[in-house]
């Protein structure tokens, strides 16, 4: 246990009591204003059509509607993409680019009414054919961004000394964020043409930005609020514009306030998910399996606006080489535009996507030189001088993924194991065992350096007691209760005396999103330093009322001791204030040491890396396909934990995220480019009956060698990509069936298909082999 | 919201809610979880799939855990019906609430009073489930943000708990 008074501790999650008793507020628990319009946004049933006609008349006219709201009603901007590309209409105008795109906005006093109404539009189109591929795009050369190409050394001729070959391509699925709690954002008029907007958002500066833009007034006269989500998981980073925007028009227009929620079947059409891949890889490697030079491309199915598609895309290729070193390499993306919803952030960000492509690699030439996985891994994991420069020329200083993936051997006895899978293969002919151990490095901070800041405000009342707010938002991933122990740490208070408040942009400015699993680094040093300049504040004071110098004033518990003197907390600030000495702060924070150049490919994108390793055994059914995870070891890297009890349900549940992408999670567009999985009855996330039956978990005994909040390490994403293990597991497993001759080639997600047509793929392999000898 | 929206047709019913009886008009087609939570501000019970399987929106009618989304208004007739509210002021669910908290078996929360309700009525009638009744009993409750794993353990302890 730590001797620490607030950090280090596993304090409950701040809400926890109000989340057992069901009194914790979401923005569609709070009481609807008096004269509250309720919101249904319409959308085109179309992937790619000109639109020839938009007829509203019957809409309007519809009982109950009190307004219809379009493009022409809209006084500022017509269009939010967040990095300003101009390719994110809030309404289509002239062109429908995907099949769920928001046409028109209908406003009445419940949302039945105007769902029913926006039925009567007369819209007519002229179809275009949709393009649902990145083989069409690249032929196009249409991207959303500029490819990125990260280049060290000389691939081709690494390529060609090389003593083995191998050529592939992997295929990988999106995934749908499903937070609980769906898109919902209340916009209340004010006066002045001044807005409140109460946005589930991970982003409110964003959501006040586009706010302003498009009512056409500046971003002072906006304020946006949000005191936690259902969930977000990235997908309320910029995806909460839209709705909050319409809320916003809506409410500009009638002057009375509106609420626009989705439901679950609009949120999954008309939002944007995880982006899916398509890995073409070349590979050259030794008879012991070290890899000699690698080439990959990537191209990713964007969606039809750029949204973050470029910093997602380069994060892939930041992550392509996960914990591997490669002497020679070439790192090709491709985002390419497709007539789908706007692919988006989703934990990982990119990230998961590029590992997947390096543990896919790291599976070819370990069945190719029939050695076993581990062993590739670990012949191939990054070392010292040379051995430690990744493919975009950063140097890793704080590798301990070799002390990470030992932990874990021990912990999951990996070779007993080994040995005991084999044999049960052996003995079983319709059933097989899988086991994997795959490891996780995880670049932290934001690539794009300028949103590595973060500001926090910290008042102190004349009773003592103290008001937190940053620009961090609570998505449930426990970020409040880890700043607030940071602050009372610094005041030397209980954690109770230390209020949570909603975030908001009246408050703290020019926030970051609570994204790229920065929140804590981030918002706990911010508010570390603005509880320290009110803690220097009053130490000067009780120094001077004591005439002893401020090293001669001691932070105790509740109190302060100087010379001989013990002054309750709530009596120091009294006096501070009698004697005028001001008791709010704001604090600032800027990440030190990175920088990028993305032309280039070169630079310091991270601040450091975070670790982890998980060993997954699975067991398949050959004649169905059917799986169960029997059992994960995990061992995780999150330096020195603010809170081990909210670190641990982190990656307990980063994990099972990341098996339901790898595994059950499937979307499903159709030819014409509409998404045929768009409600849980066929969009399948883990339930509890699918989680592993043992499931062991430990933190790394680590602390983070740079100086972030209290020497921790960001938690948020790392975790979800423990669950490669299980998809590799799941590959080894097929592989198993035709006695690890072949790849099994297992495409994510493996979803029970997918394992059977893997295995009949192996099948056929080998009866053509038989019937050749 | 009203009770009653647009031109829709009304019926009168008779409840007890959280033990306090209720009569009210409602519309035909509202649901019972959107019943609870726009006009008598129960809002304890979540929306979160309104295809009855997310499990966010489970309520108890006459002692038993339904969807809220899957059952109308109406249809609660004459029925019982306890909601998060009033299943955590009755002291039933003390048990399970101290261990979800202890265990942090919550993150956004959302999840947390319909799971909180079924685990109840596990434990209503087994005394010491296993882990694996625990993962079968629970696998219509989806939760996005634990994994689960401080679920089933707060559960297990929550059924060896004194305070039962």
């Amino acid at each position: 246990m730590s001797d620490r008074l607030a950090v280090n501790r596993p304090l409950a999650h701040d809400s926890a009591a109000k989340h057992v008793a069901g009194e914790a507020v979401y923005i569609d628990d709070m009481p609807e204003p008096s004269r509250c319009l309720e919101v249904y946004v319409a959308w085109a049933d179309r992937a790619h059509a000109r639109l020839l006609k938009l007829d509203l008349d019957a809409v309007r006219r519809a009982s109950g509607v009190v307004a219809v709201v379009t493009t022409d009603d809209i006084p500022g901007h017509t269009d939010i993409s967040p990095v300003g590309r101009h390719d994110e209409p809030v309404f289509a105008a002239e062109t429908v680019q995907f099949w769920g795109q928001a046409l028109f906005a209908v406003a009445a006093c419940d949302v039945h009414t105007a769902r029913r109404a926006a039925g009567l539009a007369v819209i007519a189109y002229e179809d275009l054919e949709p393009r649902l591929d990145v083989d069409a795009a690249r032929a196009a050369e249409d991207y959303v961004w500029p490819p990125a190409h990260f280049v060290r050394g000389d691939t081709e001729a690494g390529l060609a000394r090389a003593t083995r070959r191998l050529d592939g391509r992997v295929t990988m699925g999106g995934q749908d964020h499903f937070y609980l709690e769906g898109h919902v954002a209340l916009a209340i008029p004010g006066e002045d043409g001044d807005m409140t907007v109460f946005s589930s958002t991970q982003h409110p500066s964003e959501v006040q930005h586009m706010v302003a833009h498009v009512l056409g007034i500046p971003s002072n006269s906006v304020t946006v609020e949000v005191r936690r989500m259902g969930g977000g998981f990235g997908g309320k980073e910029t995806q909460s514009n839209l709705f909050a925007c319409v809320a916003a028009l809506v409410a500009r227009k009638t002057s009375r306030p509106a609420k626009c929620r989705l439901d679950r079947d609009d949120d999954m059409i008309m939002t944007g998910k995880r982006h899916d891949f398509t890995v073409d890889y070349k590979l050259g490697f030794d008879d012991d399996g070290r890899i000699e030079a690698v080439d990959m491309h990537f191209a990713s199915r964007c969606g039809y606006s750029a949204d973050l598609s470029g910093p997602i895309n380069d994060r892939a290729l930041f992550h392509a080489d996960n914990c591997y070193f490669y002497p020679d390499v070439s790192l090709l993306c491709h985002p390419c535009r497709t007539n789908m919803a706007s692919a988006t952030a989703f934990r990982g960000f990119g990230g998961p996507q590029g590992m997947v492509a390096a543990e896919r690699v790291i599976e070819e030439i370990a069945i190719a030189c029939g050695l076993d996985p581990l062993e590739v891994r670990k012949r191939n994991f990054y070392g010292d001088g040379e051995r430690a420069i990744t493919p975009y020329h950063m140097t890793i200083e704080d590798n301990v993924i070799e002390r990470v993936v030992a932990e874990v051997e021990k912990d999951s006895d990996y070779w007993t194991k080994r040995d005991a899978v084999r044999r049960f293969n052996a003995e079983n002919r319709w059933q097989k065992k899988g086991l994997a151990l795959t490891p996780v490095k995880f670049g932290i901070s934001f690539t794009m350096t300028a949103y590595n800041q973060a500001g926090a405000l910290v008042h102190i009342y004349k009773d003592g007691s103290v008001h937190l707010n940053h620009g961090g938002t609570e998505m449930g991933q426990g970020l409040f209760v880890k700043v607030a122990q940071v602050v009372a740490e610094e005041l030397q208070l209980p954690l109770e005396r230390i209020k949570i408040t909603a975030t908001t942009t009246a408050k703290v400015p020019n926030t970051s999103a609570t994204a790229a699993s920065s929140g804590s680094d981030l918002n706990g040093m911010a508010a570390q330093a603005a509880a320290r300049t009110l803690r220097d504040r009053l130490t000067a004071f009780a120094a001077e009322q004591h005439q002893a110098e401020p090293s001669e004033v001691y932070w105790l518990p509740g109190r302060i001791a100087v010379k001989g003197n013990e002054i309750a907390f709530a009596d120091l600030v009294h006096d501070a204030y009698m004697a005028r000495i001001p008791l709010s702060a704001t604090g600032f924070y800027k990440t030190p040491e990175i920088h990028w150049d993305r032309a280039a490919g070169r630079g310091k994108p991270f601040y450091y890396f975070a670790y982890g390793a998980a060993c997954s055994e699975v067991t398949i059914d050959t004649l169905t396909g059917e799986y169960r995870v029997d059992r994960v070891d995990i061992v995780h890297d999150v330096g020195r934990s603010l809170n081990p009890a909210i670190d641990a349900g982190q990656i307990e549940g980063g994990f099972i995220q990341g098996m339901g992408w790898l595994t059950t999670e499937e979307l499903v567009w159709d030819e014409q480019g509409r998404l045929r999985t768009h409600a849980p009855s066929t969009y399948k996330i883990p339930t509890c009956a699918d989680r592993p039956e043992i499931f062991n978990l430990r933190l790394l005994e680590n602390e983070n060698p740079k100086a972030t909040i209290h020497r921790s390490k960001a938690v948020g994403e790392p975790p979800l990509m423990l669950a490669i293990s299980v998809w590799q597991a799941l590959s080894d497993a097929v592989a198993a069936t035709a006695d690890h001759q072949h790849p099994a080639r297992l495409d994510p997600p493996a979803t029970p298909e997918k394992v059977l047509m893997a295995i009949g793929r192996l099948a056929e392999i080998e009866a053509t082999k038989e019937a050749a000898e | 919201m009203t009770a009653i929206a647009n031109d829709e047709p009304g019926l009168e019913i008779e409840t007890v809610v959280n033990g306090a009886p209720v009569r009210a008009r409602v519309a035909v087609r509202q649901s019972l979880v959107d019943w609870l939570r726009d006009d008598l501000g129960l809002t304890g019970s979540h929306v979160g799939c309104e295809h009855g399987v997310c499990g966010a929106c489970t309520v108890v009618v006459d002692g038993v855990c339904v969807r809220g989304c899957l059952m109308l208004a109406v249809q609660a007739d004459g029925a019982s019906i306890e909601t998060i509210e009033g299943a955590s002021a009755s002291g039933r669910l003390a048990a399970l609430q101290e261990a979800f908290y202890t265990r942090a078996a919550l993150q956004c929360g959302f999840c947390t009073p319909g799971m909180l309700l079924t685990a109840a009525e596990l434990l209503a009638g087994d005394d010491k489930p296993d882990r694996e009744t625990i993962r079968e009993a629970l696998s219509g409750n989806y939760c996005r943000c634990t994994g689960y794993q401080a679920i089933i353990d707060a559960v297990e302890a929550a059924s060896t708990s004194e305070k039962r």
